[in-house]
């Protein structure tokens, strides 16, 4: 094909100009994908940290009386919609712990253990210790294990807001990610807690996570159809989150500005220069004109340049992007010495990049082909 | 022999803050296989006419008819395959593309043809560069020549489609007396084997009268038309 063999000729011919032009391209491609990414992953790991580990609708008691009765059925219906990804029945109630005359405000969650698992992965949290708890035998966070200076083994007093004092062995250490959560939640077995409280076969809420966890508030609608029972309370993560929502997506939307400002750029320079080689070339591609190459083949000439500079700078920028936002992932610590931000890499958004950014920079080309649609070749041969 | 190019009435103005009027109602015919001359003083209208001729300028009035085809009902793309087809150009400057090497030049018209450069094109390449005896350097790049090798290579690249019309603008104006009696001879030869019709503009009358027509423009009109 001429226009392509002439375009690769004529880029060659100006390395320095061809290397520049590639290089701009490339570098806003990166920042682009590099901004894109790192947006997305904060993203992903605010919602992670926020909602993933912890349940994303709730269905509790809407009366007076805190507590479910046969809450079995409704567990059922629920697990029937098949609107849930897990389901865990929850006993819980505040309590307290004293240490050295200081008092720890807790609140004693009673779950099965396998179930709770499913919502809030404790087999990852859990640090130390194991994850089975028996009748007397509870898990603490890191936080306050901290600070009530206590290790797996060692017994931790509660008493209950009846003054009823019981003595557990604490069994596990967990970390959930959230240091409120990490400094008040004990977890226990369901029954004992039901004991505790005076409860029996009694729970106060039943957590439910979603397979979409943007979809919570829509779940939470369908099952308050499907329980119709104005006795139960859903509720949902967003409608509880509302300001975390307007920030994440205050953030996409200054994420697509910076690309937007970005693609712009790259147009705006890739045009210029474009323009500037139809000049350089002009004389070239005045007498390929006498020579009768048609006018749609010598404006092909400069769109083929866009593409190939395109193709090739955007290429570069992917690789340099995500070489960044590994070395931002290598160089950034949290306080745990881990990565302050959990890096997903999106392929779907790295593909639509790379494939605005060539179309970007044909565009570009288009723009400069069509000065030299405009070139007469008997202006050249006047030219001399 | 058959008229190849006729030009009939043909005025050309070109507008600015003053209108000037170039050629005034050119009556001109070439017959195939004629080897002719135009010649006239600097701002004659010499290369405007032979610009004409080559399609690259379109006149203001009147009319032109190459190989029997009125140009003026051809679109710019039939033009450009005309171009392509029918005419080899040569100037004063050589025009090479600086991107390709001397062969990539010579080869252009094929490959803007769309034609398929095989071993025979490729074969006939080569006998060009033999016949303007720049065999040894069709490998260069077209930037790394001398002047008179890259005035030959032009020359190759015009007659690589095997024009019917061949049309020189002052081809030797850049070129020492031995290059210059070089491609006459090399003109000659191409006429007499290959029956192309060749009209060469120059100012000099020794070239000229080395044709077997002289025609002279004067001041936008023919003032002689010699046939020898």
């Amino acid at each position: 094909m001429l226009p392509l063999r002439i375009a690769v000729r004529f880029l060659c011919s100006n390395p320095w100009q061809t290397a520049l032009i590639t290089s701009g391209m490339a570098v806003a491609v990166s920042i682009q994908v590099f901004v894109g990414l790192l947006i997305g992953s904060l993203q992903s790991s605010l919602v992670d940290s926020t909602v993933r580990n912890s349940p994303q609708v709730t269905i509790s008691s809407g009366t007076s009386v805190p507590s479910i009765y046969a809450w079995d059925r409704i567990i059922g219906i629920v697990q029937r919609t098949g609107l849930s990804a897990a389901v865990s029945p929850v006993t819980a109630g505040s309590a307290v712990t004293i240490k050295d005359e200081k008092t720890y405000p807790l609140i004693l969650k009673g779950v099965h253990i396998a179930e709770a698992d499913r919502i809030y992965r404790l087999r990852e949290a859990v640090y130390a210790g194991e994850l089975y708890v028996g009748s007397r035998e509870v898990l603490i966070g890191r936080e306050l294990a901290a600070e009530l200076q206590s290790r797996v083994g060692d017994r931790l007093n509660i008493i209950l807001p009846n003054g009823n004092e019981t003595i557990f062995t604490i069994i596990g250490l967990y970390d959930l990610g959230t240091a409120a959560v990490n400094k008040t939640w004990v977890i226990a077995n369901m029954r004992t807690v039901q004991q505790l409280l005076g409860l029996q076969g009694r729970i106060t809420s039943i957590e439910l996570s979603v397979p979409d966890v943007f979809a919570a508030d829509i779940v939470a609608g369908d099952l308050a159809r499907e329980l119709n029972n104005s006795e139960l309370k859903i509720d949902n993560w967003k409608d509880q989150n509302k300001e975390l929502l307007g920030a994440l997506r205050s953030q996409g939307i200054s994420s697509t500005i910076i690309q937007v400002v970005i693609i712009f750029s790259v147009i705006i320079a890739i045009s210029s220069v474009l323009a500037i080689t139809v000049l350089q070339k002009s004389r070239q591609i005045g007498i390929l004109k006498a020579m009768g190459i048609k006018d749609l083949s010598a404006s092909l000439i400069f769109v083929l340049e866009g593409l190939l500079v395109g193709l090739t700078g955007s290429l570069l920028g992917v690789g340099l992007g995500l070489g960044l936002l590994y070395a931002f992932d290598s160089f950034s610590s949290g306080p745990n010495g881990g990565s302050t931000i959990k890096i997903s890499i999106d392929y779907g958004f790295i593909i639509i990049s790379w494939a605005i950014a060539v179309a970007a920079s044909t565009l570009a080309g288009l723009i400069a082909a069509r000065r030299s649609l405009k070139l007469n070749p008997i202006d050249v041969i006047r030219e001399g | 022999m058959a008229n190849v190019v006729d030009l009939r009435n043909v005025d050309k103005s070109y507008r600015g803050a003053v209108d000037t009027r170039v050629l005034f109602g050119i009556n001109l015919a070439f017959e195939q296989g004629s080897f002719n001359s135009i010649v006239g003083e600097s701002g004659s209208g010499k290369s405007t006419l032979l610009n004409i001729i080559g399609t690259l300028d379109r006149p203001t009035s009147g009319e032109l008819w190459l190989e029997g085809r009125a140009t003026s009902l051809l679109n710019a793309d039939k033009m450009a395959e005309l171009r392509n087809r029918s005419i080899g150009f040569v100037f004063q400057s050589h025009y090479l593309l600086p991107e390709f090497s001397a062969m990539d030049n010579v080869l252009m018209p094929q490959l803007i043809g769309n034609r398929r450069v095989d071993h025979s094109v490729r074969k006939r390449a080569e006998e060009l560069f033999d016949l303007m005896g720049i065999a040894r350097v069709r490998n260069n790049m077209a930037n790394k020549m001398s002047g008179g090798q890259q005035q030959r290579t032009a020359i190759a690249r015009a007659l690589m489609n095997n024009p019917r019309i061949f049309l020189a603008d002052e081809p030797t104006g850049n070129l020492d007396s031995e290059n210059t009696a070089v491609i006459y001879r090399i003109f000659r030869d191409v006429n007499r084997q290959f029956g192309t019709t060749f009209i060469i503009v120059t100012h000099d009358r020794r070239i000229a009268e080395q044709t077997d027509r002289i025609v002279e423009i004067k001041d936008g009109r023919i003032v002689m038309d010699l046939l020898r």
